[in-house]
Order: C-alpha cells, then structure tokens, then sequence
C-alpha cells in the first residue's frame, strides 16, 4: 500500500467483503431452516445435515480448485480468440499461491474468494431443497461439489468476469446472477430431479400430483425471510464497492472514483437497494395474487421476483425493476405447476421454478430492457443485446446447468448410490437416529423415575 | 443506439454523468403504470378477499367447526 488513501481503500475494500461473507451466512441458515421446515418429521435430521455438510465439503473444493477455475477460465479456453487457459492469473489463486494465505502485501484475495465461496454455497444449497426425503446424502454431496466448485463457477468465469468470453462475444449482462446462480442451479436440480424421480406418494395412479404440505409452514416462511436478509450481502458482494478509473484502465476518462459491478462498469449500491427492494415487492405482490395468498408461495414470489430483476438491477429504475419481478414470479409459479403436471417432476420446494426459470426469464428481459448498453468499460466488448442475453441463459440453464446435474445423476443411479431404497424412504431417513433418540430418552426417563420411587 | 439515452460507451467522465437508467423521459408514464397496479392489486384484493369470507360463511356445521376450531386455540 503506497499511501494512506489506498491503505484506507484497501482496508475499507477488505472490511466491505468481510461484512458481505457474515450477511449472506444467513443465507444457508435460512436455507437449512426452510428445507427443514419442508420435510416430514422422519427426515428432519438427514434433511439438515444433507445441507450443512455441503458447507464444508464445497468450501475446501473451492480452495482446491474452484478458485482457480474462476481464474484461468475465463476465455473458454479457446473459445475467444483461441486464447487457452489463463495460467498467469491462475496461478496467483491456486491453492498453494503465497496469496491464498496470510500475507501482508495482500488483503483482497482471501475476502474475495469467502464472497465467492458463499455463492457456491448457495448454488449447492438450491439444488439441496428441491430433492429432500429420498435422495442418498453421499451422492448429493457429490452433486454438490460439481455445482459449487465447478459448474457455477466456469459459468462466472464465462459470463460474471471482466473478462470473460460471453461478455466479450455475446454482451452477456448479469450483474447479480439471475443466470450465473440461479438457472444455472436451477437447471442442475431439474436434471437431477429427471433421473431422481418424485417423492414416494406424490402422484396418483393417474399422474395427479398430490401436495405434500410442509410439516411446519412457519419455519418454511421464517427461512425465506433469513434467505431475503442475506441476500443483502450477496448483492453487495455483486459489487466492487470503491475503484478509480486508472485502476479500470479501460475507456472511462476523468479522476471520480466509482463502484462498479462485477464487469468494472459503474453502478452504486443506491441503485441496487432501490431496485432490491422494489423487485421484492413486485414479486411478492405476484406471488400473493397469483398463489391466492398461500404464504409458501408469496415468500417464493419475493425470491423470484428479485432473482429475475437480478441481471440488470444495476441499472434499471426501480419501477422497471418491481414490474419485471412481478412478470418472473408469475411465470415461474405457473411454469412450475405445468412442469410437475406434464413431467411428473417433483421439485419439493419449488427451487427449479424460483431459482431456474425466474433465473433464465431474467437473463432474457434484461437482453430488451438494457438493449445496446455497454457491457463493459472496455473496447471492443458487445453492447447488451436479446440474442445473447437468450444464449447466456441457455449456457447457464441447460449447458453448465441441467447437462451436468442430469450426467452425473444417471452416473451416481447407474452405479446405484443416488436413491434411498424404497423402505427407507417409507420409514423415514432417520429411522436409525430416532430409534437411538426414543431409546436414551426412554432410558433417562426409567432412571429418573427409579431415582424418585427411591 | 442505447435504451439509455446518450450512453453507447462508458467512455464518459462520470463526473459529468448523472441517471443512468433505460428509457429516461417516461418516468412519469412508469408512475402512472406502477400506480394503476398497485390500485389494481387492492381491487383485486379486495374482491379475493370478500369471495373467501363468502364461502366461508357458507361452511357446513359452523358451529361444530368454530368450537374445534377454539378448543384447537
């Protein structure tokens, strides 16, 4: 640090991430507690420890080489330019880099990889809700590390890097992951799901899906809430929150320092917290209307609506915002009662509607709504357009998305380790852990009664 | 040629750059849009609303249910 003003920058830049990181914790505690909160009573336990240990097992993948994916990825290789991998700047972010590490010349790398690792985390977490009750814990973990530390993030070293080929190519814009979280997620657990099948019981002989209603709708509504409240701090860490032109180095003239989003184009967190809130509220205006108030369903609608402004919520006026919202939530709700229907698909939590198609509907409208705006602060980038925003999201839906989740479920079914037996899933999947539970409560109580009758 | 007006590059200084937002000039028409919905969700509300109140009250064995119903708490 050569002076005090960039000491300042740079430890506010750190501190900044560092705040983000602890926001979007909730994130998977909302998470965790809506999952729960979805299952039946015998599955409560596999159901949260499903989620939470893709904390640790993504997370250490993500230091082995999710990071340096994001890094060396970003043209392809070979797809822009016939440039390969980037193996300078992934060897700065491989995992035995002095900067993956305490080091005093760097304060950025560790915060920077923690906001990402959180989005990982996130990503994994979507597809988790949508298979509860009758999916084996091993291969969902599995599953977990091919979403959060590779699929996801070759997708934000395609189309959420500065440099990265679909915004030089296609113009893709998708500042707050509509598609490069969302479908992408989405459309993994849909592949999923296809070879997963529905939950024992879910439709009639006749293919009527039956509603399997949350054990405890409360906790379901309680978890959106805290998954609303972290996405606070996953829209900051969207941001690069303080930047000079000089350090863009790209067309932007002038000395007046800017945020930027993750492309190093300007925008600022007034705008975003503008169009956060009034995307919210499109949506859940829509989920309320649409669903006739069923709560489930409104929360979702909040998820939605957000989750379809996302891509160009930098930019949009906050009206644009609260009506785009609402069109993604509406479409995501109806689109998934028309998918279970004709498909026979049972998304238990609704994720591939909330997360995939408000996703990929988003990436979309933002490809009209923001058509002919530069992509990037840099020469020789597409403008934002509808036929690559439509690319983009069919890259991140169905290419980095439902290719991989339906390939490696067929994979994980073929060798016999994606489904709990048929037993199991009647009894409960925590049958064993009940048993053991029912049996020290019942030996404390014979004690404890023993110990009063002296 | 831009949905936002006058931005085609970011080759600007952005201390002479003000709204960035799509299709400045019709703020006023996307107030009247946003507030004929807002109107319009009320009315909506409203009639939803009153149709539920209806058919519950239409309920067979009212008076066994609401006694459940208070004895549930």
């Amino acid at each position: 640090m050569g002076n005090n003003l960039e000491a300042l920058t740079t430890i506010f830049t750190e501190f900044y991430y560092w705040v983000t990181v602890v926001m979007m914790f909730l994130i998977h505690v909302g998470f965790c507690m809506y999952e729960v909160g979805a299952s039946r009573r015998r599955n409560h336990m596999h159901t949260l420890m499903k989620n939470t240990m893709l904390i640790p097992l993504v997370t250490i993948t993500f230091f082995f080489f999710g990071w340096w994916i994001y890094w060396a990825f970003p043209h392809g290789p070979w797809i822009d330019g016939g440039k390969g991998l980037d193996f300078a700047a992934g060897a700065a972010n491989a995992p035995w880099a002095d900067t993956m590490g305490t080091n005093l010349g760097d304060h950025i790398t560790g915060v920077f990889w923690a906001a990402f690792l959180l989005f990982s985390w996130t990503a994994a977490s979507i597809v988790s809700g949508s298979v509860i009750e009758r999916i084996r814990s091993g291969a969902f973990w599995i599953l977990a590390v091919l979403i959060g530390s590779v699929a996801w993030i070759i997708d934000a070293a395609w189309g959420w890097h500065w440099d990265g080929w679909m915004v030089h190519i296609l113009g893709y814009h998708d500042a707050y992951a509509s598609g490069v979280i969302h479908a992408i997620a989405g459309g993994f657990a849909l592949g999923v799901l296809v070879v997963l099948g529905p939950r024992l019981g879910k439709f009639a002989a006749d293919g009527t899906p039956r509603d399997i209603p949350p054990h405890n709708p409360w906790l379901v509504t309680i978890g959106l809430f805290l998954i609303y409240t972290g996405f606070w701090g996953f829209y900051a860490a969207c941001n690069v929150p303080i930047i000079s032109p000089e350090v863009i180095d790209g067309q932007i003239t002038g000395v007046t320092w800017t945020a930027t989003n993750i492309y190093l184009a300007p925008t600022t967190l007034s705008a975003i917290t503008f169009n956060f809130l009034m995307s919210l509220s499109g949506g859940l205006l829509m989920g309320y209307m649409v669903s006739k108030g069923d709560s489930f369903w409104t929360y979702s609608g909040g998820l939605a609506g957000i989750i379809t402004a996302s891509a160009g919520n930098d930019l949009y006026h906050p009206i644009q915002a609260m009506i785009i919202g609402g069109v993604g939530t509406f479409c995501a709700y109806k689109l998934h009662f028309w998918v279970e229907r004709k498909f026979k698909i049972d998304d238990a939590v609704g994720a591939v509607a909330v997360h995939g198609y408000a996703g990929f509907i988003g990436v979309c409208i933002a490809g009209f709504v923001l058509w002919g705006v530069p992509s990037s602060p840099y020469e020789g980038y597409a403008a934002i357009n509808p036929l690559g925003q439509f690319l983009g999201a069919i890259i991140m839906f169905g290419v980095l998305g439902f290719l991989p989740g339906y390939v490696c479920a067929r994979i994980l079914n073929g060798v016999g380790l994606l489904r709990v037996p048929k037993d199991i899933e009647l009894l409960g999947l925590d049958i064993k852990g009940d048993e053991d539970y029912q049996r020290a409560v019942n030996d404390v109580r014979d004690a404890e009664k023993a110990i009063l009758n002296g | 040629m831009s949905t936002i007006k006058g931005l085609d590059s970011w080759a600007v200084d952005l201390a002479e750059v003000g709204a960035v937002y799509p299709f400045q000039g019709t703020e006023v028409a996307m107030v009247i849009i946003g507030v004929v919905l807002w109107i319009g969700w009320h009315i909506w509300q409203i009639k939803s609303e009153n149709a539920e109140i209806e058919e519950d009250l239409h309920m067979a064995d009212k008076r066994k249910k609401a006694i459940e119903e208070i004895d549930r708490y």
